[in-house]
């Protein structure tokens, strides 16, 4: 599978890293060559300098054969902007946008992207964890007495 | 009137500044905030500090009784996430942006940006149209009918040159709206002549442009 993987911080170098490990064609974009540093030392896929919401960055990424994009710069509408730009121009099948914001998460949810909130899915996963403590801990107690 | 303008920079600021004067409810969105405090200094209470991407923030401008939403930013991205999120979120009639690349203008009308105004295009446009000796100009693109309005000056080897409109086969889509002699504009009936220094302001689908130039011009 060809993966177009935009931002190369510590989400998208492993991410990019794991797919291009598991056999698959990555190319990961950033606009510091620094970044690409985070790449595993047997990262075998291409890099590719520019902002991935310049379809002439996208287009040298390989876009037009890319079966996935996925967008995880630390800016969500950066992220946003090139998943339509991949989806609406390119016809990728598979695009996956990183945004922090819930309220825009949600939004673009609906108008059909998929997206992925780590502010909520980290937040649910404390949660939880802060719940179960306390209920084994009052399970604990209970006990006790 | 209500119209929001996201991004107080200079394009953002005389926006404001005229769109103020000419009567209308204006509120302008700035995320830094000692530009807020000069312009509050100097508009009043008409600017609120915040991101203009922000659900909240336009919640607290009050979007969703907003006529108009303008995005000035500097970036594409930001202008194109503030105009969908006014559309969607807060159904807002009509959103404007500007695009820095020019580029990015049928991307952000695919993404139901209602006007985009790209200052490159814009700034081309005005340099084409200021080096002499261009024979066909474009002027205009009229968005919703694919239509183009376009200038183009006679010559005397020019194909049409000393006949009459009603004698030019114009291609079907297009019609000569005006034709400026001298210091006169002429609107033009089927027996008017063409003549050689005329400029020939015409409406064109934009399919036919080329054609167009071929018939008036002839490059």
């Amino acid at each position: 599978m060809k993966v177009v993987v935009m931002g190369c911080g510590r989400v998208g170098a492993r991410v990019a890293s794991i797919l291009d490990h598991n056999g698959h064609d990555v190319t990961v974009i950033d606009t510091n060559a620094i970044a690409f540093r985070r790449l595993s030392p047997e990262f075998g896929g291409d890099t590719v300098l520019g902002t991935g919401i310049d379809e002439d960055v996208l287009k040298s990424a390989g876009i037009e054969h890319a079966n996935a994009f996925i967008a995880v710069t630390n800016g969500d509408n950066r992220n946003i902007m090139a998943g339509q730009v991949a989806r609406t121009m390119f016809d990728v099948r598979d695009v996956i946008v990183r945004i922090y914001d819930p309220v825009r998460e949600d939004t673009y949810r609906r108008l059909g992207l998929s997206t992925v909130c780590p502010t909520t899915t980290m937040s649910a996963i404390i949660i939880d964890q802060v719940i179960g403590a306390s209920d084994s801990y009052r399970r604990a107690e209970s006990r006790e007495s | 009137m209500y119209i929001i303008v996201v991004g107080g920079g200079k394009v953002g600021y005389y926006l404001t500044k005229t769109l103020l004067t000419e009567g209308h409810e204006v509120l302008l969105i700035e995320r830094d905030r000692d530009k807020v405090e000069t312009y509050s200094e100097r508009f009043g209470s008409v600017i609120l500090q915040g991101d203009g991407a922000e659900a909240s923030v336009l919640a607290a401008a009050g979007a969703a009784r907003a006529d108009v939403l303008i995005a000035v930013t500097g970036e594409d991205e930001d202008n194109l996430v503030i105009c969908q999120m006014a559309k969607h979120k807060f159904h807002v009639g009509k959103t404007i942006a500007r695009v820095n690349n020019p580029k990015n203008e049928q991307l952000f009308k695919l993404l139901d940006t209602d006007v985009t105004v790209s200052q490159t295009n814009y700034i081309l446009g005005l340099i084409e149209q200021a080096i002499p000796d261009r024979a066909f100009i474009h002027l205009l693109n009229l968005r919703h009918a694919d239509l183009a309005i376009i200038e183009a000056t006679i010559t005397d080897k020019s194909p049409v040159a000393h006949k009459t409109v009603g004698e030019v086969d114009l291609p079907v889509a297009c019609v000569i709206a005006a034709i400026a002699r001298q210091s006169d504009v002429i609107v033009p009936g089927p027996d008017t002549e063409i003549l050689p220094h005329d400029e020939i302001i015409a409406v064109t689908h934009r399919t036919e442009e080329d054609e167009l130039r071929r018939l008036l011009v002839l490059d």
